[in-house]
């Protein structure tokens, strides 16, 4: 069932998890050793966000902002204009949220290689509640021009991800979540930007999905084997600029679509999706993901069951869409 | 210095009605705060600044950001009097495909070291740089960053008020174009900023207060700034908004209006006679 064999058995009651910030901190520290115009800036969460591991090795090439988002990324689009590959850390609550406008100008118009690294992301904040659960980052990156935008869906991906992002010259977003993410990569799993991959083949419906509800697809998708459905899985740790090509191939070849998120349809991973297949090879899509509403406090696993963002609920609609 | 302060007057007069055509041409942008600022910029671009028009790039160049961006006519005027392009490209101005966009695109015009218009971005990319060059070893390119008084109001520039202080980047050179004016009327009025001094020396700047119309001030300033190394620099330079043309001057309406063909004659009629430097009626 594990088709390209480079992903681990999703169904292993075991697996590892951790946070996916984590591989990103430890992606940054390889980054920076490798790349000494790699530099950091963060805005008050050094720890939280995992850039501490860059800072505690580099102190001189990082930068305390305080808690000020704007600046964050506006200082860092001076230090790209001089040369440097910063990456600038925050809670994607703050960081894209709160300075759209200077990503647009400073980043994307002005084209810096400026790194927005927003943690903390979707509704698996948990008990923070909806003020700290972003979900509207990947629709305020992915309307861009210029921007890469990236979503990886577990910690040696994004780890993975991050020392890709240094040696790519375009503005680029990356999104990570706070809480153990299972880990359904190994140090063999391919990433390269503006990649979608197959974690697995099938031939009924195609599950297409992003950042932590990868994991949730796999799932899904053993579970629907045991029923007799084979779905296919793909992972699409970019969604700007989309594999096009992989996405269109699978959806003319199953002719049903499941998009999943941890963020809003809206803009997101489902609305890109659907754009792109009702030009090109129009194809039923069912988009899951946060149905245009704020989150709420609770514990992780409860708020994505309450949002119906588990292996279960994908199910449940894969059931439907074949029937 | 290779001009005399008299040469540089004339400059600014000549930059001065470079402005009021390209307007005219354009039909739209801003009048006030390009005519006030053309001191300053014949300051930069002909006295202060260590750069080159034919290799915008150079890579020991100082660094001039222009953060209200919406004054981009002057400063396209005077870097195609210093030489980065010819005269005639000046009216293009707003058109499409121009280089010399509304407000200015670094990608379009060699020369523009950032893309800027959005209010309030200008200081803290400054201080990056000078970030940047200070993690490089590099200590003797200075950063200009020219300043509205309007955009004073946006809360980016005092996150990078307190960062450019906490990191002393002595190599940031600020110049706040001290109008008093704004789109919806006097700075006072709209959001009053004064005690303004007082408000960047609790930041941790140092500050100079000068006449920015007055070109020999200008560059004295500048001088001096870059002489401070303990801390950055800000220099508050009151300008005259709409300067050289009476009519606009002190006039917050024109802040954002160009003028039409009657007013743009008579702006520069008036212009060729300002301060008695008579120049050809049939130029």
């Amino acid at each position: 069932m594990n088709d390209l064999n480079l992903i681990k058995d999703f169904l292993d009651k075991d697996i590892a998890r951790e946070p996916i910030r984590k591989g990103f901190g430890r992606g940054l520290l390889s980054a920076g050793k490798v790349n000494l115009n790699v530099v950091a800036a963060c805005a008050d969460l050094t720890e939280s966000t995992q850039m501490s591991l860059f800072k505690n090795e580099f102190p001189e090439r990082f930068v305390e902002v305080g808690v000020a988002e704007q600046n964050l990324v506006t200082v860092g689009s001076g230090m790209a204009a001089m040369g440097k590959i910063p990456f600038v850390s925050s809670y994607a609550a703050f960081s894209p949220g709160r300075n759209w406008e200077q990503i647009r100008t400073t980043v994307c118009l002005n084209d810096r290689p400026v790194k927005i690294v927003g943690s903390h992301a979707g509704v698996s904040v948990g008990p923070d509640g909806a003020t700290h659960q972003m979900l509207e980052d990947i629709a305020l990156m992915r309307v861009l021009p210029n921007m890469v935008v990236i979503a990886p869906g577990d910690s040696l991906e994004a780890e993975r991800a991050t020392l890709a992002m240094a040696s790519d010259q375009r503005p680029n977003y990356i999104r990570l979540a706070r809480e153990a993410t299972p880990i359904v990569t190994t140090d063999k799993t391919p990433f390269e930007i503006g990649k979608a991959y197959v974690y697995k083949a099938g031939k009924d419906l195609t599950i297409m999905s992003t950042g932590t509800m990868t994991y949730q697809a796999l799932a899904a998708a053993a579970k629907l084997e045991k029923d007799g459905i084979h779905a296919e899985v793909i992972h699409i740790p970019t969604i700007k600029p989309l594999d096009e090509k992989t996405i269109i191939a699978s959806a003319k070849k199953t002719g049903k679509v499941i998009t999943v998120e941890e963020g809003q349809i809206i803009g997101g991973l489902g609305g890109a999706i659907a754009e792109l297949l009702s030009q090109t090879s129009p194809t039923k899509v069912i988009r899951m993901g946060m149905q245009d509403r704020f989150g709420e406090s609770g514990k992780p696993d409860e708020l994505l069951e309450h949002f119906g963002l588990t292996a279960k609920h994908i199910a449940i609609q894969a059931h439907h869409l074949v029937m | 210095m290779t001009h005399s302060i008299e040469e540089l007057e004339l400059i600014a007069v000549e930059i001065r009605q470079d402005i009021i055509k390209m307007l005219l041409h354009a039909g739209s942008g801003h009048s006030a705060g390009p005519l006030g600022l053309a001191d300053i910029f014949t300051a930069l671009y002909f006295d202060i600044l260590k750069h080159d028009p034919k290799n915008p790039d150079w890579e020991e160049r100082d660094l001039l950001l222009l953060s209200n961006g919406h004054c981009a006519p002057v400063r396209y005027a005077a870097m195609a009097r210093a030489g980065y392009f010819d005269l005639s490209e000046l009216k293009t101005l707003r058109q499409l495909g121009s280089r010399l966009q509304g407000h200015p695109e670094r990608l379009k015009l060699p020369g523009m070291e950032t893309t800027s218009g959005p209010l309030g971005c200008g200081l803290s990319q400054a201080a990056g740089m000078a970030l940047a060059m200070r993690m490089n070893d590099i200590h003797h390119r200075w950063v200009y960053v020219v300043l509205g008084d309007g955009e004073l109001d946006e809360g980016n520039i005092w996150e990078a008020a307190m960062l450019t202080s906490k990191y002393n980047l002595n190599n940031v050179i600020g110049i706040i174009d001290r109008n008093n004016i704004q789109i919806d009327g006097p700075t006072e009025s709209v959001m009053p900023l004064d005690d303004l001094k007082a408000k960047w020396v609790s930041f941790g700047w140092h500050v100079i207060e000068i006449d920015g119309n007055n070109i020999e001030a200008v560059i004295d300033a500048c001088a001096m700034a870059r002489a401070v190394i303990e801390r950055p620099v800000m220099i508050i330079a009151h300008t005259i908004p709409g300067k050289g043309v009476g009519f606009m001057e002190y006039d917050f309406h024109w802040h954002g209006s160009p003028p039409n063909a009657e007013q743009a004659k008579k702006a520069l009629g008036e212009l060729r006679t300002l301060q008695g430097k008579i120049r050809s009626e049939h130029e």
